[in-house]
């Protein structure tokens, strides 16, 4: 006979359920709801007087060409900052998993850019390879090489790209070296007895077993591009040369902060809200799949 | 004995103190914020002190908040949260989002009447005040740092080129022959710019008094629509483009990043504030000239004046009448000759008011540092038309970055000048519907 403990207590399980519910409603049922109802007004700058437009402020978005190319923008934005993140941090959480002497110089330093601002890391990469200012840009145009983010869409996007990859490695690398660190040796060692080599040990052995890290960081990752990285864009380049950097969160940002067009800030909001919630959904039905927990 | 020193301290202190605070509360506070960073803040900083020693019933506290469209968006947030300053100040882009919000400012000209404090709407220079006057001269808010675009050359530069390097070229014709030479001399960059939407096209159509956009540029009614799309507006774009694609003109960016290329020499010719003149003066090491913003001859009437950029000095409501006695005070101090002489005369921002300007000849500042006195000369050389008094367009900040990234099509060779300026004023447009729709 199957022992069972039960809790007769009817309102015991919504008590300890009710911190948790109630952090959700303030902190995203509510802001989410303020978000809808704002999509659907044209207010001015100083709140002084709104008006009910329905849906026009979304009309007004998706006919617009440049809001729809923009997704395109982000698209590329996402795959390749997620990409560059995780890769460069995968390798050096790898590196420094077989340092010995001086680890901790090493992890140290690897997570230090994690500390920076957004902004600020905008304006340091600025530094480096703004045309006009830039150090590195200056002996990138001595050799030759006609580097000009200022004027060309895609030297721009790489730019971006970099900087907000550089931003999260860090990150990245604090959990892939956790990762590391809790597979057990005894499994590597089994299999380099058995004589597997170093790339085909990682393949079929760590890398799997990274697996949950790995996912984990994807998702985080993609809302890191989707919604943090505007400092940097607006630091940067301001979402040009033309709209080639405008991705969707910056578009809110220039809007709702600079513009005060508020009404189409939430409206773009939303639509990011159910973007991003797709995104999610999908990540979890289909990628999840393949994650060895 | 101890016991007696601690009463009598105690009592000393119940009467002092009481009666030091009430002398600090005596003093009005005025908050004061403001975009003016680095060198220009310190400036600000050391008149409004000056302006504390002064008198001893106010005291303005000077706030900075960042850039303009920052501290625009701080003092909209702080109104919101019923926390507002008494003065802001705004770049001359807002000025239709602050007009248009009535109820949130209080008219510079209502404040001085209350005051009473004198004032004079005459005293001040036409082409700044009138961007910030009402239809029936009415003024709403301050003028306190406003520049025009001026053309700056590098002597060195003309000179190796094999060209006088005492050329004042007046017309863009005359730009064109001297940026050929150069380029055959082997420049890199015969010419750059600094802020292409307010020198190329705003200034642009009021110096050769074309409209920028219809109802008198927007100064008569928030339905104004853009038509900076003419043929004078695409000529000179279409001519900007060739440069660029000949290797005349070299774009730099949005804002003035040109500025650190022409300082360090790279870039021949530049068009900029004429507030860049204390940076270039302080960092440049080859001699320079500051000559007129050049204009386009087959134009009837040109050159008219130019139109100004910078920032004015908004008064929010919600205080109470005192401190706006104070704010009156303050702004009386502003406006006095010798603090707006100093001001032009340290940071090249124009003198707002003719006494200022007066004042600056008198002590022989022009004579000292030549090229000081073009944007002025250029500001009221004529009476200001509907098109050259000033540009008044809601939403205008995301208007210019329409402009910014339609003119970088051009510049890249995208797009030609026709289609990019169409494209601009077709967007534009709908950005000046929401923000008609916004206030109605």
């Amino acid at each position: 006979m199957e022992k069972r403990v039960t809790f007769d207590h009817r309102l015991l399980p919504y008590l300890l359920l009710t911190p948790q519910l109630v952090v959700t409603v303030v902190f995203f049922f509510w802001p989410a709801a303020q978000a809808l109802y704002q999509s659907l007004l044209l207010p001015d700058p100083f709140g002084l007087s709104s008006r009910f437009v329905w849906l026009s402020n979304f009309e007004y978005l998706l006919t617009d060409r440049y809001y729809l190319q923009s997704f395109t923008t982000t698209a590329v934005f996402t795959f390749f900052v997620t990409l560059v993140s995780m890769s460069v941090a995968l390798l050096f959480a790898v590196l420094a998993d077989q340092v010995i002497k001086g680890a901790g110089t090493y992890k140290t330093l690897l997570i230090w850019p994690y500390a920076v601002a957004p902004a600020v890391a905008g304006v340091m990469w600025l530094f480096m390879f703004q045309p006009s200012i830039g150090v590195l840009a200056f002996y990138m145009k001595a050799a030759g090489f006609r580097w000009n983010p200022v004027l060309d869409g895609t030297h721009a996007m790489t730019l971006v790209i970099l900087a907000a990859a550089w931003k999260q490695i860090s990150y990245n690398f604090l959990f892939f070296l956790a990762g590391l660190q809790a597979i057990p040796k005894s499994l590597i060692e089994a299999a380099a007895i058995d004589g597997a080599g170093k790339w085909h040990r990682f393949r079929t052995i760590v890398f799997p077993l990274l697996s949950p890290t790995t996912f984990f960081l994807l998702v985080v990752n993609v809302v890191y591009a989707f919604f943090e990285t505007f400092g940097i864009i607006h630091t940067m380049t301001a979402g040009g040369p033309g709209q080639s950097t405008t991705i969707l969160v910056y578009k809110v940002y220039a809007d709702g902060f600079v513009g005060q067009d508020l009404g189409s800030s939430a409206a773009q909001s939303v639509i990011l809200m159910v973007v991003v919630g797709a995104l999610t959904i999908i990540q979890f039905r289909y990628i999840e799949r393949r994650v060895h927990y | 004995m101890k016991f007696r020193t601690i009463v009598s301290a105690a009592t000393a202190l119940t009467v002092v103190l009481p009666a030091m605070v009430g002398a600090a509360q005596a003093q009005t506070q005025i908050q004061f914020w403001h975009a003016m960073s680095g060198r220009l803040g310190e400036l600000l900083d050391a008149q409004v002190a000056k302006f504390n020693e002064s008198q001893n019933d106010y005291e303005v506290v000077a706030t900075l908040k960042g850039n303009y469209s920052e501290a625009l968006n701080a003092g909209i947030a702080a109104f919101r949260a019923g926390e507002q300053p008494h003065i802001l100040q705004v770049f001359e882009v807002g000025t239709a989002t602050m007009m248009a919000a009535e109820g949130a400012v209080k008219p510079v000209y209502e404040i001085m009447e209350e005051a009473a404090e004198p004032f004079d709407a005459n005293a001040y220079l036409a082409a700044v005040a009138g961007y910030y006057t009402t239809a029936d001269g009415q003024m709403l808010s301050l003028p306190y740092n406003s520049s025009t675009p001026v053309l700056y050359l590098n002597k060195n530069a003309l000179e190796a080129a094999g060209l006088d390097p005492e050329a004042r070229p007046a017309t863009w014709p005359e730009v064109e022959e001297i940026l050929v030479k150069l380029k055959e001399s082997g420049s890199a960059c015969p010419f750059t710019t600094a802020w292409q939407s307010w020198i190329h096209l705003e200034n642009l159509g009021a110096y050769h008094n074309v409209p920028f956009a219809t109802q008198a540029n927007g100064f008569e009614g928030v339905d104004a629509e853009l038509v900076f799309n003419g043929d004078l507006q695409v000529k000179h774009i279409s001519k900007l483009g060739e440069w660029a694609e000949e290797g005349l003109f070299s774009y730099s960016g949005r804002r003035n990043e040109g500025g650190a290329r022409f300082r360090s020499g790279e870039c021949a010719l530049f068009t900029e504030s004429s507030a860049g003149y204390a940076g270039v003066k302080a960092e440049a090491d080859f001699p320079f000239t500051v000559t007129n913003l050049p204009y386009w001859p087959d134009v009837e009437d040109a050159p008219l004046n130019t139109i100004i950029g910078g920032a004015s000095l908004w008064v929010m409501s919600g205080h109470e009448a005192e401190e706006y006695t104070g704010v009156a005070r303050f702004l009386t101090f502003l406006s006095s000759p010798e603090v707006q002489a100093q001001w032009h005369q340290d940071t090249g921002y124009l003198p707002i008011t003719h006494a200022a300007y007066e004042l600056t000849r008198e002590q022989g500042f022009y004579e000292e540092n030549p090229g000081t006195d073009v944007a002025i000369k250029q500001m009221t050389g004529k009476e200001p038309t509907d098109n050259s008094k000033g540009i008044r367009l809601g939403n205008f900040d995301q208007i210019r970055t329409v402009i910014d990234e339609e003119l970088e099509a051009v510049w890249q060779g995208q797009k030609d000048a026709k289609a990019a300026l169409d494209q601009a004023v077709s967007r534009g447009n709908e950005l000046l519907r929401r923000f008609e729709q916004s206030v109605r």
